[in-house]
């Protein structure tokens, strides 16, 4: 859900959209926001699963550091989600594990 | 491979790294910041309360807008920004290098300044690892500068002001808040803070912990438990809440890797949050010409990270021969003095007196590197 009003903050810009792909499926993301937001905001809470165990990951410290929430993004597995932004037309899926190169699809 | 040389190269262009960007730079150094992240100011602009102390550490001024004013100062200031830049290693001489629109630099500069800030602390128990369990200062990042809420009814773990100040602003947010969780007796942050959250019905649960977060595929519950004599759990005593998130606020530690890979000494101090380099006065590591601040050297705050910044640029500059011994010696004293006001009361005391030891354990070292 987006944060749209805010008692301190300006009123958020919603004008500029673009669409991102989850698994094929297709999400509408803020121009300029990294992929974390747009997915949590589409409800979207498992981003990868672990090697061993197959358990699901998701955001936990949202700066780039702990790398729990890298997935496959355009074909490049190991990508962080909340620090890369979205792009027209950009391809997101969950990773297995280490996940591997994607020989990228037609777009 | 390119090869760039500069007077100052500063990690980080956060509240420290651009503070002594400013510093260095209107003191005349060629100045280059480097950051890995699209934006500066590091976690200045999730910072959306007012700030603490006295008029001359901006109290009153919330967090975003100390980092409008700084941006802009840097910027004035003629210091190089690069954003969206790596720095993966540093040699024992201090070159860095750095991968900066997909290519490979050698940065050699006279003097580097590693103000790499602090990452938040991990807590486990059963279901610690599940999507929806997140650091506090994560959930601050979503709702602030990204605008997305992780979640609709949280719990918090952890009350110092960090937890207090994210519960504040979730509210703020949208989300609700169902209960602020502490393992101490009492509350970590300020009165004003937990005042807050009281006054906004959030009920504040002291000696207790979470016992373990519930849910297959993500957070869909959380159990917490009394915890008596030694954080031992009181059987019987859990209670259950409906939670679709839990934020963990249990401190942060000092970024501190690029400093390891130069061969700094460290000390162990868990005021600051863990190991820590030894610095002098002048914010200079045992490698000479190496200087570190902000959380880098001890976690603290804002305020604090960017008098360390100041200090780090003017020592940085007057060792570059810009500044006369005089000119510094002026800055210095009046930096130190703000920092020292910062560091003083009930709740600076503890990190007053850690950072007295990591500076005596600095002179301790010089001392016996003289013998």
């Amino acid at each position: 859900m987006r944060v749209v009003e805010h008692p301190i903050l300006d009123q958020l810009d919603t004008s500029g959209t673009v669409t991102i792909y989850y698994n094929d499926q297709p999400i509408e993301a803020l121009e300029g926001e990294p992929i974390a937001s747009a997915l949590m905001n589409a409800g979207i809470r498992a981003f990868r699963t672990t090697a061993k165990r197959h358990e699901p990951r998701g955001i936990f410290c949202a700066i780039g550091r702990c790398t729990d929430c890298m997935m496959i993004v355009d074909g490049v597995p190991n990508t962080r989600t909340c620090v890369t932004v979205v792009r027209d037309g950009m391809h997101v899926r969950t990773q297995d594990g280490l996940g591997s190169f994607e020989r990228q699809g037609a777009e | 491979m390119k090869t760039i040389q500069t007077d100052v190269a500063i990690v980080g262009a956060g509240s420290a790294g651009l503070s002594a960007a400013y510093q260095a730079a209107t003191a005349g150094a060629d100045v280059l910041v480097i950051d890995e992240n699209r934006l500066p100011g590091g976690q200045l602009f999730k910072q959306i309360h007012k700030f603490f102390g006295s008029r001359e550490h901006q109290a009153g001024t919330r967090g975003y807008r100390i980092g409008q004013e700084l941006l802009s100062r840097v910027e004035k200031s003629g210091a190089r920004v690069w954003l969206n830049t790596l720095v993966y290693g540093m040699e024992k001489d201090c070159s860095l290098g750095v991968i900066h629109n997909g290519e490979h630099y050698v940065v050699r500069a006279k003097k580097v300044i590693v103000a790499a800030g602090a990452k938040e602390n991990y807590m486990a128990f059963p279901g610690s690892t599940l999507p929806g369990v997140m650091g506090a200062g994560a959930a601050q990042t979503m709702i602030n500068v990204n605008r997305v809420l992780p979640g609709e009814r949280i719990l918090m773990l952890g009350s110092g002001n960090v937890g207090l100040i994210v519960s504040y602003q979730l509210m703020q947010a949208g989300a609700e808040v169902v209960a602020l969780v502490e393992g101490a007796p009492r509350i970590g942050g300020y009165g004003v803070h937990a005042g807050k959250i009281r006054r906004a019905g959030v009920p504040i649960y002291t000696s207790h912990t979470i016992k373990r977060v519930l849910g297959t595929n993500a957070v869909e519950g959380v159990e917490i438990v009394e915890v008596g004599p030694g954080f031992v759990p009181i059987p019987g005593t859990e209670k259950k809440f409906d939670v679709d998130t839990v934020c963990l606020a249990v401190g942060l530690n000092p970024m501190t890797e690029l400093i390891w890979m130069a061969g700094c000494a460290f000390c162990f101090l868990p005021a600051f949050g863990g190991h820590v380099p030894l610095h002098d006065s002048n914010m200079e590591t045992t490698v000479s010409g190496l200087y570190v601040a902000g959380d880098v050297t001890g976690v603290e705050e804002a305020s604090s990270a960017m008098e360390e910044g100041n200090l780090a640029g003017v020592a940085a500059a007057e060792s570059l021969g810009l500044l006369s011994p005089e000119q510094a010696a002026e800055k210095k004293a009046e930096i130190t003095a703000r920092l020292n006001t910062l560091r003083s009361g009930m709740f600076g005391e503890r990190r007053r007196t850690a950072k007295e030891q990591q500076l005596n354990s600095m002179k301790h070292y010089r001392a016996k590197e003289a013998e």
